[in-house]
Formats: structure tokens, C-alpha cells, sequence
């Protein structure tokens, strides 16, 4: 499974890299924000997709709705990983099409649980 | 100021009739006329004095039309306190963390080479086969109790990795909130630079800009007791599956 994570804070993106090579995903890409996200998912054969939401150049409510909007990525499960806590910009996310929300800061055992009802889900 | 000036004229004129009046001796004359003198100085401060109290009002009142600076003594800097309290707390806790993990890895590590160091020279010795049975059969017994410990301790340290992983997160959150602190920091700055232009060539209030949102703007990290007064925050992931499963999800 190929996996992009994308956060402009390269701790966060090591942090979560690390915890999902621990969960046995290897292929794993990085981007700092939106729009250099955007050009690696388009034609680069991703499977998932986890986003911050405070980018600065293009943020990820931005992306996922770039994401939603293109017949080629739209259904793409993407997950948002962010310390946005607030209740409309959780609805806003929902109802953009994200398929999992997680606030900062986060567990392991949370991340795990998230992809893994993710892909539940899909494969379902 | 010019010989002509209508207030000069009048007081050469004043001056002249004053000299007059002591020339002739007429003393009720010479002190009306010293009175009149010293009344046109007054009126002269008063209006100046006047002018002045008038400028300082209407400084006064461009200060108070400017909200954004009562909003930043009131408001915004109190919270940056409680925003950077919160920064040390995070800090504090990743360290500690960190810190802890650490106190508990060193005497796993330091068991499990102590006891390798050992049987690598037990293992020597049976190469060269200079151990007698009896000492191999309780390496083999030591052999086979090192490989547990060093597969329990394998574990221990790899959750203890795990944590200090997961405390490395508290680069992101403060990062965020310092960087929002630093804008802060800059809004006051202009507004105070602002202030010393007023004050210095009362020149009219330029509308401040930096206290209004950009475009992008997003509210960022909960701080507690700042950001989440408003009841409008999510307080923990069981908040956020809870509002997204009555979604739907």
C-alpha cells in the first residue's frame, strides 16, 4: 500500500511515518503542504492519503476538496490528522468527504485504530 | 513675526499711550493700560492652551475609535500568556517523557550487554574447548534465559521508543502556537508604532489592518482555558467519533 503523508511540520511527518511503518506500511511519500501534495497524487498511484489540516501555500480541507473534486483521486481514503478542534470545522471535514478525523496530539493505538476501520469499511 | 502684525500694532499702540500716561504722570491711566497689556498676553496662552487640550482630545478619541488596541491589552495579551504557559507545559511533559523512558531503557540495556559480554566469553572458552560439562550445561541453561530477557527487553524498549516517538508531537502543537504568538508580537508592534506617530506629528489614524484574519485563516491548536471558553472545541478523540458518528459516520 502506497501512503502519502503530508504536514508542514517534518516531526509530525517523521512521527507519523514511523508509527505506520511500526503498523507494516513501508511504501510511504511526503509532502509539506496542499499544492505539493496535489501533483504526487495525481498519476502517483496512492492508496491513502493523511493530511494536516494548518498548511500554509494550501491547506488539507483545501486538498481534500481538490482531492473530491478530481474524477481521477475522488475516492481516495484520506485521513486528516489535526489539532483543528473545532466542532464546525469537524462537520466542514465530514461533509468535504474525509474518511477519518484525529486531533492532535494523538495516540499510536489511535492512528491504528482509525486506518484499520478505514479500510474495514472499504473493503466492506 | 512682522512689524505689521494687527496684535503688534495694537500693543505698540498700547505701549506708546502707557508712556504717555507715566510721562504725565497720570498713574490710573498707566495702570489701565498695563492691565489691558497683560490681559491680551493671557488671552494669547489661553488660546494656545486651547489648542493644545483640543489636539490631545482628538488623539485621544482616534485611540479609542481603534479598537484593536483595547481588544490587545484586554484580550489578546493575556492569552498569548496562556498560550506560551501551555507551550512550557507541553514542552515539560515531552521532556519528561522522553526523560522517563530513558531511566527505564538504560538498566534493560545495560543487563542484556552485561549478561552477552558474559556468555561471549563462556562461548569462547566452549569454541576452544576448554569448559567442562559440567560449566556447559549451565551456559546452555544461561543461554537459554538470555534469549528471554533479551526478547522481553527487545519489547520493553521498542514501546518505550513508541512513547518517545509520540512525545516528539509537542514540536507541532507549540510550534503552531508560538508562531500565532509571534504574529501577536508583530500586530503589537505596528499598533505601537502607530502610537508614536500619532503622538509625535498627530497625524491621523491610519486604519490597522493586522488584528483581521488572512483568507486561510484557521483557529489552530486548543489552548486550554483559552481557546476552548467559547464551548465550540472538541475536548478529546472520543468527542470528535462521537460528533462524527450522529453524522453518520
Amino acid at each position: 500500500m502506497k501512503i502519502l503523508v503530508v504536514d508542514d511540520f517534518s516531526t509530525m511527518r517523521r512521527i507519523i511515518k514511523n508509527l505506520l511503518a511500526d503498523l507494516g506500511f513501508k511504501n510511504i511519500q511526503e509532502a509539506d503542504d496542499g499544492q505539493t501534495a496535489l501533483p504526487k497524487l495525481v498519476g502517483g498511484d496512492f492508496d491513502f492519503l493523511i493530511t494536516d489540516w494548518n498548511m500554509p501555500g494550501m491547506t488539507g480541507i483545501d486538498l481534500l476538496r481538490a482531492v473530491r473534486a478530481n474524477p481521477e483521486l475522488a475516492g481516495l481514503p484520506v485521513l486528516m490528522v489535526t489539532a483543528e478542534a473545532k466542532r464546525e470545522q469537524i462537520i466542514e471535514a465530514a461533509q468535504a468527504g474525509v474518511n477519518g478525523y484525529i486531533i492532535k496530539p494523538f495516540t499510536a493505538q489511535t492512528l491504528k485504530e482509525k486506518i484499520e476501520k478505514i479500510f474495514e469499511r472499504i473493503d466492506g | 513675526m512682522t512689524r505689521s502684525s494687527p496684535v503688534d500694532a495694537n500693543r505698540l499702540r498700547q505701549a506708546k499711550a502707557l508712556a504717555q500716561a507715566l510721562e504725565r504722570d497720570d498713574h490710573v491711566e498707566a495702570d489701565r493700560l498695563l492691565d489691558e497689556l497683560a490681559e491680551a498676553r493671557d488671552a494669547l496662552l489661553f488660546q494656545e492652551l486651547g489648542r493644545l487640550t483640543r489636539q490631545l482630545h482628538e488623539a485621544m478619541t482616534g485611540f479609542s475609535l481603534d479598537s484593536r488596541l483595547a481588544e490587545l491589552a484586554e484580550r489578546d495579551i493575556p492569552d498569548a500568556k496562556e498560550r506560551l504557559n501551555y507551550v512550557v507545559t507541553m514542552t515539560e511533559q515531552a521532556a519528561n517523557t522522553t526523560l522517563n523512558a530513558i531511566d527505564e531503557i538504560l538498566p534493560v540495556t545495560d543487563k542484556l550487554s552485561g549478561e552477552a559480554s558474559e556468555l561471549a566469553d563462556q562461548w569462547t572458552r566452549f569454541l576452544q574447548r576448554e569448559m567442562p560439562f559440567d560449566e556447559f550445561k549451565s551456559m546452555s541453561q544461561h543461554l537459554g534465559d538470555h534469549f528471554v530477557t533479551t526478547r522481553d527487553g527487545l519489547g520493553l524498549i521498542q514501546g518505550k521508543l513508541n512513547e518517545v516517538l509520540m512525545a516528539q508531537g509537542f514540536q507541532d502543537i507549540t510550534g503552531q502556537i508560538i508562531k500565532r504568538v509571534i504574529l501577536l508580537v508583530q500586530d503589537v508592534e505596528l499598533n505601537m508604532v502607530e502610537l508614536i506617530r500619532i503622538a509625535g506629528k498627530r497625524a491621523p489614524l491610519a486604519v490597522s489592518t493586522a488584528g483581521e484574519e488572512p483568507h486561510d485563516f484557521v483557529p489552530g491548536p486548543v489552548v486550554p482555558g483559552v481557546d476552548d471558553r467559547q464551548g465550540d472545541t472538541v475536548a478529546s478523540q472520543d468527542d470528535v467519533d462521537d460528533l462524527l458518528s450522529s453524522l453518520g459516520f
